[in-house]
């Protein structure tokens, strides 16, 4: 079974930078690490810089970095936004939907049970940053 | 009633076949307990006392015939043959096999039927007004609402994982039978100047360790803005309700710590920011939601007078009938309260009649209430007696709607690992003692909780009653004065606990104080309450 310790869902170089915590985060600086305490439109003024945004997430029951992820593709944030820590597959769909198109986690994760997960619901209720058409727009 | 499209049916498929695929994997040990819990839980999955408990979604409480059907097929062959209708208007199976939940899922779904969501850190099911579509005092049915809340919130990206579970209950009427202060979000329908539906919003109520009531945070919403607004409000509940205790992280402590008003500029801010994001459907996907429910077709010219001459008909006519908006209708509440009983189960073969009563004189419409009863909207006057006849066959027939012995009781120690003390033998004993002068007592609510986290609602009741654990002993606590309807209030404790005998006699000495103080039949126990106060029931209780 195939496993990886580095998922991403984008066709850009990886950009291999560190990423620095917010709190050290320099204007200019191209790589930048969240807590889920801290305040993601703080970087709103750097996101032309930003070629990189690590959410942390410590516990995968805090779901705060989701609504972090939101935020920035909702200021325009095109770059890779990578969640990292305790992620597990079940949460993938969520997190592609949110926004994050990484995902570094602490356990590896079973590249079959992640495809079958990813392809699993071919509706969605609501729009969100991926873009995906909300069954509403499909019944038209 | 909402009947499901192909996309409808398509997520819930898919959703059964996530869970077994999850089932599956936990089965073989390829994920731990620790990160399948919250996977069953959130497809409403408890692992209990005894067995796995299942709790079956249905949404804002209605179901038809078919799906009534299949409930009572389900406690035939996955359960003991009974499931317990819960205080968030679900159904829930105490004796579940977690290798055979996915084929229960699957076969819930063969009648528009999941467990999206019935637990978890997430939007729960939608609760709503078991009278609507049927109540006189409605300005409009609440449940399209409440199917746009639905599906806005099954499988959210951002609000699966949020500090803690979220409750949002809708309504149409002034008169509150939803109990829309005592939710995270409490919604009601309302006319703006112009005449245009809107809804006024109140966030942040709810009962647990610290009760509170919801204040109104935007008193008109237009309809058209609902879906983004409700992003704002979950949002900034999502990124700063508090995670650190669990205890403190329902959006009610967020909204008491900032105060409403500073909540409500938050929301308003983060609205200005989502609002152009696109997130609200056109006004046409509302429209479609509605059509599914047109008010059936009911004649006007239906006969009102009926033979009352049978004196337990009469009772039964008398208690448990409401108005309906179309002359010569009566909603019918099926109490699933009988005295010894307990309260809200209901048998396979009492679902199947009901089922059966519901297609033949209901307009195939069946509603759970939060008291844990059944409702049939839709009833000839002229067709009451023969119901009542079927009922009665069936123990169905008891007459004692929001009387002494119509007890609200969560699961307690009999089943829950939650409990610290077990809730049912004290409904039990309570409607058993009360039954024989609740037609004296009029309207009397009593709520029971096994524990601080209050599923039997004991803040709300007139007379609430808490079980605790109190150095390894179950220790009953009194709480008078509490209401979850339009006159919502928090009860208070009146002392120190009793044991199982103790309580029972409290009530007893309570309910005599309220008969000696009482201006009057028409004055309820807890207008009396309300007026004197305390201290006479304490007093009597206490010495």
């Amino acid at each position: 079974m195939a496993e990886a310790a580095l998922l991403r869902w984008r066709n850009d170089p990886e950009q291999t930078a560190p990423a620095v915590p917010l709190a050290d985060y320099q204007p200019g600086g191209i790589a930048v690490r969240l807590a889920p305490d801290d305040d993601a439109r703080l970087l709103i003024p750097h996101l032309g810089s930003l070629r990189r945004i690590d959410l942390e997430f410590p516990k995968f029951r805090d779901g705060r970095g989701y609504s972090s992820a939101a935020i920035l593709r909702e200021a325009g944030f095109a770059h890779e936004i990578r969640a990292v820590g305790d992620v597990q597959v079940d949460q993938l769909a969520f997190l592609r939907r949110a926004g994050i198109d990484a995902v570094a986690p602490n356990r590896p994760i079973d590249l079959g049970v992640a495809e079958r997960t990813l392809a699993r619901f071919a509706h969605v209720y609501m729009p969100a940053a991926d873009r995906r058409q909300p069954v509403w727009a499909k019944r038209g | 009633m909402y009947r499901y499209d192909e996309y409808d049916q398509a997520i819930v498929d898919a959703r059964v076949a996530e869970f077994r695929d999850q089932v599956a994997r936990r089965l073989n040990n390829e994920i731990s307990e620790d990160a399948f819990k919250p996977l069953r839980l959130m497809n409403g999955l408890y692992l209990q006392l005894h067995a796995y408990m299942l709790r079956v979604a249905i949404p804002y409480g209605t179901l038809d015939s078919r799906q009534m059907r299949m409930l009572a097929y389900i406690a035939r062959r996955y359960d003991r043959g009974y499931g317990h209708f819960t205080t968030r208007q679900n159904i829930q199976y105490n004796w579940i096999k977690l290798a055979e939940a996915p084929d229960l899922l699957a076969e819930l779904a063969t009648v528009e039927m999941h467990a999206f969501q019935t637990s978890g850190n997430c939007i729960r099911n939608i609760s709503s007004d078991q009278f609507a579509a049927a109540a006189a005092d409605e300005i409009a049915d609440p449940r399209p609402y409440a199917e746009l809340l639905r599906q806005w919130s099954t499988l959210h990206p951002e609000f699966s994982f949020l500090p803690r579970k979220f409750k949002i209950a809708v309504t149409g009427s002034n008169i509150d039978r939803a109990a829309i202060q005592l939710h995270d979000i409490g919604l009601q329908l309302v006319r703006g100047e112009t005449g245009e539906i809107g809804l006024k919003v109140l966030v942040g109520g709810g009962m647990g360790r610290t009760p509170m009531l919801a204040p109104v945070i935007r008193e008109y919403l237009p309809v058209a803005d609902f879906l983004s607004y409700m992003q704002a409000v979950l949002r900034v509940y999502n990124r700063h309700g508090r995670r650190d205790n669990i205890y403190k992280a329902r959006i009610k402590i967020l909204v008491n710590d900032l105060g409403a008003e500073e909540f409500a500029r938050q929301v308003e801010e983060e609205w200005a920011l989502v609002k152009p994001l696109g997130l609200d459907p056109p006004a046409s996907e509302l429209a479609r939601i509605a059509a599914h429910f047109q008010p059936p077709a009911l004649a006007a010219d239906a006969p009102v007078d009926i033979d009352l001459s049978d004196p337990a008909f009469a009772k039964w006519v008398a208690v448990n009938t409401h108005p309906h908006k179309v002359p010569g209708h009566a909603i019918v509440t099926i109490s699933l309260k009988a005295p010894g009983e307990i309260p809200g189960d209901a048998s396979a073969a009492q679902m199947d009649l009901i089922a059966d009563l519901a297609e033949r004189y209901a307009q195939d419409e069946i509603r759970v209430t939060h008291a844990q009863n059944l409702v049939l909207p839709h009833v000839r006057r002229a067709d009451l007696f023969a119901l009542w006849q079927a009922l009665a066959g069936a123990g169905l027939a008891t007459a004692n709607l929001d009387h002494a012995s119509d007890i609200i009781a969560c699961p307690g120690l009999d089943y829950c690992t939650l409990a610290n003390a077990r809730s049912i033998p004290i409904a039990q004993k309570l409607a058993v003692m009360l039954a024989p002068q609740e037609s004296d007592l009029g309207e009397l609510k009593i709520k029971v909780s096994g524990c601080i986290n209050g599923c039997g609602h004991h803040h709300a009741g007139h007379i609430g009653i808490l079980g605790v654990d109190r150095r390894g002993d179950e220790n009953y606590q009194l709480l008078l004065g509490g209401s979850g309807a339009e006159d919502a209030s928090l009860a208070k404790i009146l002392g120190a606990g009793f044991d199982e005998n103790g309580i029972v006699a409290a009530v007893a000495t309570v309910v005599d104080v309220y008969k000696t103080l009482r201006t009057g039949p028409e004055e309820r126990f807890l207008d009396t309450y309300r007026r004197v106060g305390p201290a006479p029931f304490k007093e009597a209780v206490y010495g």
